[in-house]
């Protein structure tokens, strides 16, 4: 049984693309069959993330509007090969995402596929709307400040009345993604603590990634954080939340300051 | 390269665009048909090898008519592709096609006698000695990332870069004085003698005539180099300009 899974945030920024490819890499790295969709249709980036851009000839606009078939546009990872990418267009507009378009192209790929992460755009219209609008599993990627805080509830708010499952009186699943999640600031109070930020949103935790100078990395060399670096903290944590995705009960230990006395004398944080 | 067997590529369909040369007939037919037989006498040929529409709204035949009206240009050699204003009742499905949806583009000049011969030697001089009437985009600037530049008419030059994440479609060749970091296409109406040309090559994907490569393809081998790009047969060439 195929699962969409839409990676959404409301505002820009938090790590969406990140987390689509690096959660992408960890589910398919166990076993499963997984595509992500870009479709951020105008500003793409996934491509770059995962290190497929010198690749792309088809994307998913040509598939919506018939243009390409979809075996045209996927392109398979060179790491993993059960892992595929469907690039979004640079060219076009959000305008080109066509209601009818995008349910054949997901209702396709549910019979190839086990996973298939949808890469939302920042923002509440039609380019968010549409990668929400067939998902059976949500995760709202969400940093520990109160704007993106805010703006993931406004999120939550949409998944319940503008997806076909919401329409339909089912519940989508909803999954709190924390990223950026500097436990310094926080221990500092810098930061909105795990707690508040799970008091105010009140959906399940999926994992808590650290910040961390290997996701810049990573994305830099157009590979996955968990694919890149998998013993890395932000690699075990996606790791961790991609095994709760499929139901196993991994234990969540919030992420805390591990200074010791050098660290304490010369103000190096750990990674 | 992968070493899987490649499935074939999807068949291509491709518009183009022509000037059909448009009939039509008027009452009474017979004074309309030596005037035609006139002009076919002064100039040869003006008749064989043009897109030719048969415009009968205003004679509005029968069908028995219209059998005659397509016989007599049997018998002078002219082939009509397509009937304009008949009533579908009267088209039979050996008769050409049903044309809708013409605009109106100028008239075509009928040639004199002083024509005639120049005319003569045109029907038969290989279309690449034809005077082509294709327009140059030229762009002074640079094509920034999501741009897309569509112009089937003909070459277009770019004095600045062709950014990553921009595309440039041309019907025919493609000049960009600066970098390529995106997508060329040239030659997308079907032209297999479009090239293209940058100072320095970094693209993401070349196309001519439908046959494309990405930067997957191509390598790091002409990475930064002044490329020319071109087609022998079904296979792209590319070669540094030095």
């Amino acid at each position: 049984m195929a699962k969409v899974l839409v990676v959404t945030s409301g505002k820009g920024g938090v790590g969406k693309t990140t987390s689509s490819a690096a959660l992408g890499a960890a589910l398919a790295h166990g076993g499963d069959k997984v595509v992500v969709i870009d479709f951020d249709v105008g500003l793409r980036n996934l491509d770059l993330v995962m290190g497929a851009e010198r690749r792309v000839v088809f994307d998913l606009i040509n598939v919506v509007q018939g243009d390409a078939k979809l075996s045209q546009a996927l392109i398979r990872d060179k790491r993993l090969e059960n892992l595929s990418l469907l690039p979004a267009s640079q060219t076009r507009d959000k305008d080109a995402l066509t209601e009818e378009g995008v349910a054949r192209v997901l209702s396709d790929l549910r019979e190839k596929f086990d996973w298939i992460i949808c890469d939302s755009p920042a923002g509440i219209e039609r380019g968010a709307t549409m990668a929400m609008r067939h998902a059976d599993v949500a995760v709202v990627v969400t940093n520990p400040e109160v704007s993106s805080v805010r703006d993931s509830d406004r999120i939550i708010g949409l998944l319940d009345s503008k997806t076909e499952k919401a329409e339909n009186g089912d519940r989508i699943e909803k999954h709190l993604l924390l990223t950026r999640y500097d436990p310094a600031r926080a221990e500092r109070g810098e930061m909105l603590k795990v707690d508040d930020v799970l008091e105010i949103l009140s959906i399940p935790l999926i994992g808590i990634i650290p910040e961390s100078e290997e996701v810049l990395r990573a994305s830099n060399v157009g590979s996955p954080v968990t694919l890149n670096n998998p013993a890395s903290a932000p690699g075990r944590a996606y790791f961790d939340a991609a095994r709760r995705l499929k139901g196993e009960t991994v234990e969540l230990t919030i992420p805390s300051e591990k200074k010791g006395l050098l660290g304490k004398l010369f103000g190096r944080r750990a990674a | 390269m992968t070493i899987a067997v490649r499935p074939r590529p999807a068949l291509r369909f491709r518009g183009r665009s022509f000037m059909a040369l448009v009939l039509a007939p008027e009452v009474p037919l017979r004074d309309w048909l030596e005037d035609l037989d006139a002009v076919s006498e002064r100039s040869p040929g003006f008749f064989s090898g043009r897109p030719i529409i048969a415009d009968v709204s205003s004679l509005k035949p029968s069908k028995s008519e219209l059998k005659f009206l397509l016989a007599a240009f049997k018998m002078r050699n002219i082939r009509i592709i397509g009937l304009e204003g008949a009533a579908p009742e009267n088209v039979e499905p050996d008769m050409p096609q049903q044309i809708t949806g013409g605009k109106p583009a100028g008239d075509i000049d009928i040639p004199d006698a002083a024509d005639a011969a120049a005319a003569a030697v045109d029907a038969v001089a290989p279309l690449d000695y034809q005077p082509s009437a294709e327009k140059s985009l030229m762009i002074e600037g640079s094509v920034r990332s999501g741009q897309s530049i569509l112009h089937p008419e003909g070459d277009v030059t770019v004095l600045g870069s062709v950014a990553s994440g921009a595309e440039i479609v041309a019907g025919g060749s493609i000049h960009i004085y600066g970098a390529l970091r995106g997508r060329a296409i040239a030659g997308c109406t079907g032209n297999a003698r479009a090239r293209i040309f940058c100072r320095k090559f970094e693209a993401e994907l070349i196309a001519i005539d439908g046959l494309y490569k990405t930067a997957d393809d191509l390598g790091s081998k002409f990475h930064g180099q002044p490329i020319q790009v071109h087609l022998d047969g079904d296979s792209i060439i590319l070669q540094t300009l030095d």
